[in-house]
């Protein structure tokens, strides 16, 4: 599914050709159109000649009924579609600033490298503004004012379906409307102030066939992905599952508590484990540096947008007393596009059997209870994660001589307790993650 | 007047530059070009960001020790990284090769200063000069331009992408009357 992912070639010759050719694409389009045409772009602003309104309204609508639609049909996944996050101040003023910019100028950056590319004098000259207005703004970034607004008023990822509490799909619907009504008013404007053309003489009715077709095509789109909607969570997880071959089935998400002991020792990835246990189950006892989280607040898109900012050498651990509760958790943020999770295996009660408490912290109960997502031990008092168990020892040791027998697919077996002397079972490494991956992939 | 005349004479003849295409055909097949990016590589087009690159790239080459000094600078030509090798760049260099391709085409590949018919190329060129620092000091602000925050952000239905959209056309209409004197 895509976006396909092209940061695996980063680097590469064909990476690179990737780019190019989109920008080409790009250029070819915006020439195309006449932006490098400075007159044109400027007569946006004395309502004359429309043509910015149109060709960027027009490519927005498109292209966010395209990537709607893909993802509607399960061929893009939304979740993974990189959006600019809103800072709604730097973004309002560094606006208003470029409105400036644009009209003293007459071009914003992207065009004007069009204008220099067909040797129009007026764009080169503004294209080396431009390259001074960014040094200028990378002298003097490091003033704790300016770098204390540029972070200032930070929603991250928000879609305006979020902020209109709607589906996004109505959004769109709104958009190709509100598109159309602007497309007629530009229509108007172009005829009254750019040809001159009276009031009373003008035609209102839409008479061009082909743009009425076109809008036609925009509302069946919106009305299509009004009713289509996106796919749940759960559609996504199964798609996800289907694409990667990584099924809760298949028991391959599962990782072994010693494995998770290994990962949180290791400082070149960045370990997040997440506990869902109720709170007093929390305070008895929890794994160092977890986090306890309700599985509403999991659910909760402020908290799945944080585990999507994660860098890429993260890894998510989700931790319940037994499996069941985790492993609806696991299906949930896979399903909303959370990369790297991974489940550990037998849960709390596992991980206190392979690395147990102090006999006079916590009693184990002599059989196992009923229901997998009670906990299996009774503390005396709450130690959280103030005891060995919590944050046992990394260190690991290959197997002796002769020991070929205990290892499991090249797994490592673990030095026993320290403590209890119990022997940690030999496991498999499951947990695949980039290490110290570039995040935006551009240093080649 | 003479001038515009004189141009669709040209055009008409087949030897001048040819008319630009319907604006609604050229928004498609940039909403198309997009999408692509977006199916491709995960992220929209972009202009600004790749032009901060090539300014360290400039800055590196007239004082290295103050790149490294300098925290975006250093970010991206920091030592031994090179500014240049990154995708935004390889964006920039097809979007002007494009935009020749297209130039070439079309003939309007030419030596010229558009302007409004009141002021002369000299200020043109200066205010072109002018208006680029303004717009590119602002795109840093607000962390993208318009085709990076406007255009690929819009797309992807970003409220903050909106929100600086209707920033710019605003900052563009309040002055457009304080400045008609350069274009009509």
């Amino acid at each position: 599914m895509a976006p396909w992912h092209i940061s695996e070639i980063a680097g590469t010759i064909p990476y690179y050709l990737v780019f190019l050719g989109l920008g080409f694409a790009f250029g070819f389009v915006l020439e195309l159109a006449g932006f490098g045409d400075s007159r044109k772009l400027a007569g946006q602003f004395y309502l004359r000649e429309m043509t910015v309104l149109k060709v960027m309204f027009t490519g927005i609508v498109v292209a966010a009924g395209l990537v709607l639609l893909a993802s509607s049909v399960g061929l893009l996944d939304f979740d993974r579609v990189f959006v600019p996050p809103t800072f709604l101040a730097p973004g309002i003023i560094g606006g208003l600033i470029m409105g400036v910019g644009f009209i003293v100028g007459g071009f914003c950056p992207g065009t004007s490298v069009v204008a220099a590319s067909t040797l129009k004098l007026d764009g080169v000259m503004f294209l080396l503004g431009v390259v001074l207005g960014i040094g200028v703004f990378n002298e003097t970034f490091s003033a704790d004012s300016l770098t204390q607004f540029w972070y200032s008023t930070s929603f991250g990822r928000m879609t305006l379906d979020e902020v209109f509490g709607i589906p996004i799909g109505v959004v769109f619907l709104l958009l190709a409307v509100m598109a159309i009504v602007m497309f007629y008013g530009a229509e108007l404007s172009e005829a009254f102030f750019g040809r001159r053309v009276a009031a009373s003489e003008m035609k209102y009715k839409p008479s061009n066939k082909f743009y009425m077709a076109g809008a036609g095509m925009l509302v069946a789109l919106g009305l299509f992905l009004t009713v289509n909607g996106q796919p749940s969570p759960d559609e996504k997880y199964m798609k996800a599952a289907l694409a990667s071959g990584v099924t809760v089935d298949n028991r391959d998400p599962y990782v072994s508590p010693a494995e998770v002991v290994e990962w949180l020792w290791d400082t070149s990835v960045y370990v997040t484990v997440i506990d869902i246990r109720t709170e007093s189950d929390f305070n008895d006892f929890n794994i160092y540096g977890s986090k306890r989280v309700d599985i509403k607040e999991l659910e909760s898109e402020p908290f799945v947008r944080q585990l999507k900012a994660l860098p890429e050498n993260s890894i998510v651990f989700l931790v319940s007393n037994g499996e069941r509760m985790a492993t609806d958790a696991y299906r949930i943020l896979v399903g909303r596009g959370v990369a790297n999770v991974y489940i550990i295996e037998g849960g709390i009660n596992n991980w206190l059997s392979i690395y147990p408490p102090a006999s006079e912290v916590a009693k184990r109960l002599p059989e196992i209870p009923e229901d997998e997502e009670r906990l299996r031990y009774v503390f005396e008092r709450s130690v959280g994660s103030g005891c060995y168990a919590a944050h046992p020892d990394g260190g690991f040791v290959e197997p002796p001589l002769g020991g070929k027998a205990e290892m499991v697919n090249g797994g490592r077996l673990a030095r026993p307790n320290p403590l209890s002397g119990v022997a940690v079972p030999p496991h498999e490494k499951k947990v695949k993650v980039k290490k110290k991956a570039g995040v935006s992939g551009g240093c080649g | 007047m003479k001038a515009l005349c004189a141009r669709e004479v040209a055009m008409s003849s087949g030897k001048g530059p040819r008319a630009h295409i319907n604006p609604y055909v050229a928004g498609v097949l940039l909403g198309v070009v997009l999408f692509a990016a977006f199916m491709l590589t995960g992220a929209g087009l972009g202009a600004s960001g790749a032009v901060s690159n090539v300014q360290t790239a400039v800055m590196k080459v007239v004082a290295q020790d103050h790149v490294d000094r300098t925290r975006i600078l250093a970010e991206k030509g920091g030592g031994e990284r090179n500014p240049l090798f990154d995708p935004s760049v390889f964006m920039l260099l097809g979007t002007f090769l494009g935009g020749l391709a297209s130039g070439l085409i079309n003939r309007r590949v030419r030596p010229e200063v558009r302007k409004g018919p009141r002021i002369s190329n000299g200020t043109r060129l200066i205010l072109a000069l002018v208006g680029g620092a303004i717009m590119g000091y602002g795109a840093r602000i607000s962390r993208g331009c318009t085709s990076g925050q406007a255009l690929s952000g819009g797309a992807v239905l970003s409220a903050g992408s909106f929100a600086f959209m209707f920033a710019v056309f605003a900052g563009g209409y309040l002055l457009a009357w304080f400045v008609r004197r350069l274009w009509v």
